[in-house]
């Protein structure tokens, strides 16, 4: 059985409306991709789909109530909520430096959550 | 007090433009700052998606900031931070530039040149006109934003958003991400307001609906927001009655486009361009008044901070040419070339070209007006096509640019206009 | 037991507070809203009328041009802003001429100075932008426009130094007869009290005809406005009034004392005593209206719309005096147009009769004179220097859109009857009231209600209870 899938590549801001065309649910072809990373990233989609997660933690001490954060990479799209959920419990005490370590190995994708920004 | 160079604001375009004006051998340059840190606006964008064109690689909004402010602090460039400027005035060739902050109280600053990077503001609903009651919970996106991100705080729990703009998307994924339930996205034109990309990943990926050519035509609840009632709207825009339908919410979002902030520049007489309400620049980004520049989101509204810092990098640059500190390039004559932008291009930055001011490469970015598919961008110079672009689609969400090589408009004899269009056949 | 209880803290209501003030008196003003200037005067012209409309002999004539005339000193004493910009009164075909002259007649006998009838050319020469179709025009160079809110405001605060005490958050639930006296039933308890004054605007009907068998009926009239950016605040100079209706006045284009420019209002008889939403239709309705006044009406400098709803009395007068069968009772009533013109004299009159009736001596102590909110906006480089040098608060800018400094936010908050929500501080200092309609200020602004009453900022509102900004933390 053959059927397309349509998406918009997200890996960039000129949002390529790529389509795969899939038989028997394998991947024959992918078109509309401007460049390989659109590619990529419908291969993905169809397989494991993966968001990078952006958020926010708590500081107590800071010039700010909150610091910004983000998952060093891309997860999995299905751990995106239990990511969140893995943030309400975590309190920073400032100073936060961009690059510190919040959740090693949040979920346990393998993959750390990182502050995103300075809070003195 | 008396400076070469002061420039106003201190975000994204402000420190491009510093950091290229400094790099460019201008030593004498302040930066005015009105919030109380260097980064603006991306200070509370904390999503990712911003440097892959300026650093390759994704950032968030604060760690892009930073990289320009730990390369401002490395320049040692001066800047001062809660220091509003209040006015701009000429005096000769000198730019009179008023601020006041709390240490200093009120200054005048007498500056050889200025660079104008004052950003945009977002439009509130009593400029859409949105008919119903005036309760709390009806908030600009990019207001909302700053309450989540920076503050902590939750504006609400049910929210409708109206409007598909960029910031939009981004808080109906930011605020699902906190627990509220972001009911539906309205948007008033058939087509999004924003990158086709976020709506993939703010909108699609939770299930949160789209509907185009809706807009919200009352607003309901006397203390705070109850419910608003959408409808679907017309070609004219108009809604249709019999459409409308009553969605229960404590809070409206409002993503309807954002308006270059050019109080200081009206003041201070620039020529203004009505499509954009951003001054209307050269090739330099010199406005009509000499030695004022402006770049950034003052200037035209930009999708994307790399081309924003790409814009104010140019500015900087041609700023320290103004000061003469830097060689410019070829100057002499003042030929001038004027960009007009027709058939379904709305504007073009810059919207002149000064031939002996002009680089080996000329960017010009533009919006269309309207949703195109299989299309192609014409460039003419007088009446001889030198560029035809294909393009899949193009969309007014998203701006695009050309271009322009210096050797092929000097290659045109007596050449007084240049033309981009849509072409449609 | 207090010795007056005046229902209603708007502008009329704070006019015969301020005037019983200079008396030894005890007063007190309940409100149920959580500010002063929160019904009918937050949400009308703003135009101080010269006096030609009403009847001759009504109350409302008399009390217009005496109002009118008080106006200009009391702005000074009172520190609000008031212009005398002149009106004028268009006229679109001949049929119109009879009403013109019936106005020009009317204000002649009411008293109005320096009227005169003018060419519709002679009407385009002082304004430009007049529409071509206008044929004649009343000119009335007494006319003028003032500060709804820093009027009632400064009102307000002057009865307040005088000793006035004000109870607001307190909804008047019941009044009863109690001996001589009333007992004044309240959310926040029973008040006794020898006179009630019944200054409450739109619910004076309601208050009225809980103790007296002779009912009135007061009809919520709405109006729908739009504001302009002061960037076309220039438009006109004058007040521009079309000939009246059986609507009322019709609709205006003015610029506003602070320099926008207002079109409206709508007039539409509803049902519902708090009905201040815009509507689809009004707000149509009255940009159609206003476009027959001039030539292009600026729509896409609309910044924000609003309606407010005036007290229709049915007899279309204003009902001042002690209520014929319950002695001790004093209305303020059916207060609509020209109300906010006429409100100081409604003062003097009504605290004329009310002093008849419970005689007072004056206090030596009286403050005459008040001093609003400095406006770093309207000071000149050596004010703005010499505020901030006392305080340097006031370099610290706010409000981009108006220039409002951290200075006169905290100054609105910390004076007498000082703002204690985003809405007070908005109408005490203009904060929020610019083209971007508070989202740059809000959380700012909201921060320093919260930091200077030691509350969380969750807990401010924007107006009455109910409407806080924000819901909570995230991570919650």
């Amino acid at each position: 059985m053959t059927e397309t899938k349509e998406f918009t590549c997200i890996r960039c801001p000129l949002g390529c409306q790529v389509v795969a065309t899939l038989e028997d649910g394998k991947i024959v072809s992918i078109t509309g991709n401007t460049c390989p990373r659109g590619a990529e990233y419908v291969t993905n989609e169809l397989t494991d789909p993966r968001r990078i997660v952006t958020s926010l933690v708590k500081v107590t001490g800071g010039s700010q109530p909150v610091a910004s954060v983000k998952t060093a990479s891309d997860i999995p799209k299905g751990k995106i909520f239990e990511c969140l959920d893995a943030l309400k419990s975590v309190e920073l005490t400032a100073p936060v430096r961009i690059g510190d370590v919040v959740i090693p190995d949040v979920c346990g994708t393998g993959i750390d959550v990182i502050a995103t920004s300075n809070i003195q | 007090m008396d400076k070469d160079l002061v420039i106003i604001g201190g975000g994204p375009a402000g420190l491009a433009a510093a950091v290229a004006a400094k790099e460019a051998g201008v030593n004498d340059l302040l930066i005015l700052e009105r919030d109380n840190k260097l980064g603006g606006i991306l200070n509370q964008c904390i999503h990712n998606g911003f440097g892959l064109h300026t650093f390759k690689e994704e950032l968030t909004g604060p760690e892009y900031a930073a990289r320009f402010i730990v390369r401002a602090k490395e320049l040692e460039i001066p800047y001062k931070l809660e220091t509003m400027v209040v006015d701009i005035s000429a005096d000769g060739d000198a730019k009179i530039v008023t601020y006041m902050n709390r240490e200093e109280g009120l200054v005048v600053v007498r500056a050889k040149a200025v660079i104008l990077c004052m950003g945009c503001r977002e439009r509130s609903r009593g400029a859409l006109n949105i008919p119903g009651y005036r309760p709390a919970g009806i908030y600009t996106a990019g207001t909302a934003q700053r309450y989540v991100n920076i503050e902590g705080r939750m504006p609400g729990k049910e929210v409708v958003i109206l409007g598909s703009g960029d910031i939009g998307l981004i808080m109906a994924r930011r605020m699902t991400f906190e627990g509220a339930k972001v009911k539906l996205v309205a948007e008033l034109m058939p087509y999004s307001g924003g990158l086709k990309r976020n709506i993939a990943q703010c909108l699609n990926d939770f299930d949160i609906p789209l509907l185009l050519s809706h807009t919200v035509v009352d607003i309901k609840g006397k203390e705070r927001v109850e419910a608003v009632v959408i409808a679907e709207v017309d070609e004219k825009s108009k809604p249709i009655p019999g459409t409308e339908q009553e969605i229960k919410c404590d809070t409206l979002l409002l993503s309807c486009g954002l308006i270059p902030e050019n109080e200081l520049s009206n003041a201070l007489g620039v020529e203004m361009n009505r499509v954009t309400n951003g001054p209307l620049v050269n090739e330099s980004l010199e406005t009509s008044v000499p030695g004022v520049f402006a770049c950034g989101n003052v200037l035209h509204v930009h999708d994307l901070v790399d081309y924003v810092s790409e814009e104010a990098t140019q500015a900087g640059k041609k700023a320290a040419e103004y000061l003469g500190k830097s060689e410019a390039v070829n100057a002499g004559g003042d030929k001038k070339i004027v960009i007009k932008a027709v058939d379904g291009v709305r504007y073009t930055v810059p919207s002149i070209i000064r031939l002996d001011h002009m680089e080996d490469r000329q960017v010009v970015r533009f919006r269309v007006g309207a949703v195109y598919k299989k299309v192609a961008i014409q460039v003419l110079a007088g009446d001889k096509e030198i560029m035809n672009l294909k393009k899949q689609a193009l969309a007014p969400g998203e701006m695009e640019q050309v271009i322009l090589r210096k050797s092929v408009l000097e290659s045109i004899p007596d050449l007084s206009e240049v033309t981009v269009r849509v072409k449609t056949d | 037991m207090q010795d007056i209880i005046i229902i209603g803290a708007g502008v009329t209501g704070c006019a015969i507070a301020r005037e019983l003030s200079r008396y030894k008196l005890d007063v007190l003003v309940v409100d149920k809203a959580s500010d002063v200037c929160e019904g009918t005067s937050k949400a009308n012209s703003g135009i101080v009328h010269a006096g030609y409309d009403a009847e001759p002999g009504t109350l409302k004539a008399k009390l217009n041009v005496r109002g009118n005339a008080m106006m200009e000193q009391l702005s000074k004493d009172l520190d609000f802003s008031f212009k005398r910009n002149g009106s004028m009164v268009l006229c679109f075909d001949e049929a119109g001429k009879g009403t013109l002259k019936r106005l020009y007649d009317q204000g002649i006998q009411n008293g109005v100075k320096d009227l005169k009838i003018i060419t519709g050319d002679e009407a385009r020469a002082i304004e430009k932008e007049l529409s071509d179709e206008v044929t004649a025009a009343l000119l009335v160079p007494t006319g003028g426009i003032v500060c709804p809110f820093n009027l009632t405001i400064a009102l307000a605060e002057n009865a307040c130094v005088n000793g006035v005490k004000f109870s607001l958050a307190t909804e008047v639930t019941g009044i009863e007869k109690k001996g001589e006296g009333f007992v004044v039933k309240t959310s926040k308890g029973d008040f006794e009290t020898k006179l009630v004054v019944n200054a409450a605007g739109v619910y004076a009907a309601k208050f009225h005809n809980m103790v007296s068998s002779e009912k009135i009926n007061i009809i919520p009239r709405k109006g729908e406005y739009c504001l302009c950016d002061k960037n076309v605040g220039g438009l006109v100079e004058h007040t521009i009034f079309q000939l009246p209706t059986k609507y009322g006045k019709g609709v205006l284009v003015t610029p506003t004392v602070h320099g926008n420019l207002l079109l409206g209002p709508t007039a539409v008889d509803i049902d519902d005593f708090e009905g201040v939403n815009t509507t689809q239709e009004g707000l149509e309705d009255l940009l159609k209206r206003c476009a027959l006044s001039v030539k292009q009406i600026p729509s896409r400098q609309i910044i924000t719309s609003f309606a407010g709803l005036r007290a229709h009395e049915e007899k279309n007068d204003f009902i001042l005096g002690e209520a014929a069968d319950v002695p001790g009772f004093f209305d303020a009533a059916g207060i609509e147009s020209p109300g906010l013109s006429c409100a100081p004299a409604i003062g003097e009159y009504m605290a004329e009769l009310i002093t008849k009736k419970l005689p007072a001596e004056k206090k030596e102590n009286f403050v005459a004179t008040r001093k609003g909110v400095p406006s770093m906006a309207l000071a000149t480089p050596e004010e703005k220097q010499k505020l901030i040098s006392e305080n340097p608060l006031y370099a610290n800018v706010i409000c981009r859109c108006e220039l409002v400094t951290e200075g006169e936010i905290v100054d609105a908050i910390k004076r007498p009857l000082g703002a204690t929500t985003l809405d007070g501080v908005k109408r005490r200092t203009r904060a929020g009231m610019g083209r971007c309609q508070a989202g740059f200020c809000s959380p700012k602004t909201v921060e320093i209600l919260a930091r200077e009453l030691g509350k969380d900022i969750s807990e401010i509102c924007k107006n009455d209870e109910g409407s806080e900004f924000l819901e909570g933390y995230i991570k919650d």
